[in-house]
């Protein structure tokens, strides 16, 4: 009987190699096809250009909030009172489930901004409400203090602080 | 007997594609225990449905518009404007709760008769699988109208990928083609909406496909023996099933024409906004249990890793049983431990729709260990130390009056 593929020494046959080359090919080939049908899904040049957001602060009077929009989200800009920052800054932040000063959360203690959105399942918090006079989330129960910690629920993370800058004293540019 | 059409016509045909055949066999002469009860009706009820919500949301795409600016209008329009649009918008609405009521009456009469059992493994899976996709279209079909409840709900719903470490802000992004819910997100979802029920078609072809090769179960959970077992699908069940159907059409019009909102949420009559989340928000209550046993955990991966996985335990269900009987008629044990079961669903379903506050949270917590404790620890032990009922020689013998000389006995 002759084969049409002769027999190496190890038992490899050519064609094997044929076999594994043509399939690596198709296989790399059938990825690259398949990215665009996924990737057309990410965000799009349009979505992604809408990148920051200018505010101004003069008139936030002290005690009161705003919420501005940003990428879509909204963000929460808070002038806070003394009494807020004090609490903020008096919290022994080895207790925090997220531990982080409320310094590090600000770039001027009087303005508290992040983004209002949960983050356990994605829902806008109440403000001036909750165990801790900060926010709370009506949807699962999630309590933050003034400084946006989570302090008790199901929430694993602070709100998010933005990156911001401050182009004057009452202007802030955030994103 | 195999199918031979007299019309010469039909003879070509069915020679070159023997589809005529293939549904005689399906429909007509399918061998089907005699002994079916209308829970069994269920299935049938199944698929009427998925044809119903097939129609009308063909229809209703052609008047709904997918962008967030209009979406909300569109389906007003539909309501105000379109000729027949209340009935037919009403039809779809109410018509997904129709479906998922005897798809969840059909999956319990499995639980209890034991129809997942083998050889029905894999068709248990398919109907686990037609389950999985109903979930994903009416998720995805209840954020169309860009009310309050869509948007929040699209928005709570997505954000359990999050949970997902390291890629899951990727995942959520990627989902929401922006960086939250938008109009990329609801014109994806209008697309899915529209595909996904034609997915579902293809595995309910599988899922009866299985079903034909193992043949039906039935009340006493024992295999057809003898042709006396069994009569034909046409025209024993056929009219049994349209009986049944006609009985659950006043049902469904009930609902359709005196309550067409009662399981909706007057919410969503308000148009989406993405800055203020409503005070108190739920889903449908088609997915009240699996959100009760999300909100249990007071941790975000875990909450939504248990979620998944009381639908994934359901998959283990028929190794997981121990038993070799099928039905709880001979299980007396099991046969109480299902109605417990059931119950502590419904005691889920009633606190996924209250708030997160005690007692709901400790009750929520209890019904959820419950749920876990019945399928991976009860089921197993139960079926090693229960003691079965002696089971009847035959579906005929357990159907048919006993026999005189049982009679006899009975009176001397």
């Amino acid at each position: 009987m002759t084969t049409t593929t002769p027999i190496e020494e190890d038992g490899v046959k050519r064609r094997d190699f044929l076999y594994i080359a043509a399939g690596g090919v198709g296989a790399v080939g059938t990825a690259f096809a398949i990215w665009p049908f996924v990737a057309q899904m990410n965000p799009s040049a349009d979505v992604l250009a809408l990148s920051s957001t200018e505010v101004e602060l003069d008139a936030i009077e002290e005690g009161s909030e705003i919420t501005a929009v940003w990428q879509g989200k909204p963000v929460f800009i808070r002038h806070r009172t003394k009494a807020e920052i004090a609490a903020a800054e008096e919290v022994d932040i080895s207790t925090l489930p997220d531990p982080e000063a409320d310094a590090d959360r600000v770039e001027n203690p009087e303005w508290l901004i992040m983004v209002g959105v949960c983050t356990h399942l994605g829902c806008v918090p109440l403000k001036e409400s909750g165990d801790f006079n900060g926010w709370f989330c009506p949807c699962h129960g999630s309590h933050y203090d003034t400084s946006g910690r989570i302090r008790k629920g199901p929430a694993p993370a602070n709100l998010v602080v933005p990156p911001y800058e401050f182009l004057s004293a009452t202007t802030v540019k955030i994103g | 007997m195999s199918f031979e059409p007299k019309n010469p016509m039909l003879k070509w045909v069915e020679t070159r594609l023997p589809i005529t055949g293939m549904l005689h066999h399906a429909l007509y002469e399918y061998p089907t225990p005699k002994n079916l009860s209308y829970w069994w009706t269920f299935g049938s009820l199944a698929g009427f449905m998925l044809v119903v919500q097939l129609i009308t949301g063909i229809v209703l795409s052609m008047h709904y518009t997918a962008h967030v600016d209009l979406a909300f209008d569109s389906v007003e329009h539909i309501m105000r404007d379109v000729n027949y649009g209340w009935l037919l918008r009403y039809m779809h609405s109410n018509g997904a709760s129709m479906f998922f009521i005897v798809v969840y009456l059909h999956i319990f009469r499995g639980l209890y008769y034991g129809s997942y059992k083998a050889p029905r493994e894999l068709l248990w899976w398919l109907g686990l699988v037609i389950f999985l996709l109903m979930m994903a279209t009416a998720f995805m079909g209840y954020v169309l109208p860009w009310g309050q409840m869509s948007f929040w709900g699209a928005t709570v719903i997505t954000n359990l990928f999050g949970a997902i470490p390291v890629v899951g802000d990727t995942i959520v992004t990627w989902l929401w083609g922006g960086f939250s819910v938008d109009n990329p997100t609801l014109n994806r979802f209008f697309s899915l909406h529209y595909l996904l029920p034609f997915v579902i078609v293809g595995v309910v072809i599988l899922h009866i496909w299985a079903l034909h090769t193992s043949g039906s179960n039935n009340p006493t959970g024992i295999e057809i023996k003898d042709k006396q077992d069994s009569i034909p699908f046409h025209p024993y069940y056929t009219v049994k099933d349209l009986f049944g159907l006609a009985l659950f059409l006043i049902v469904f019009s009930a609902f359709l024409f005196y309550a067409p909102n009662w399981m909706g949420h007057p919410d969503n009559y308000i148009p989406a906004n993405p800055l203020v989340t409503p005070a108190h928000i739920v889903p449908e209550w088609y997915f009240l249990p699996f959100y009760a046993i999300l909100r249990a955990v007071p941790d975000k991966l875990g909450g939504v890793m248990l979620m998944f996985g009381a639908i994934a335990v359901l998959f283990a269900l028929p190794w997981l049983d121990k038993s070799r009987i099928r039905s709880a008629r001979f299980r007396p044990i099991y046969k109480q431990l299902f109605w417990i079961f059931l119950i502590d669903c419904v005691v889920l379903t009633y606190i996924g729709g209250q708030p997160a506050e005690e007692p709901f949270i400790l009750v929520g917590r209890i019904a959820t260990g419950y749920y876990f404790l019945h399928i991976l620890v009860l089921l197993p032990l139960v079926g090693m130390f229960e003691k079965p009922k002696p089971l009847p020689a035959s579906i005929s013998a357990d159907v048919l009056p006993k026999k005189s000389s049982d009679k006899e006995a009975s009176n001397a």
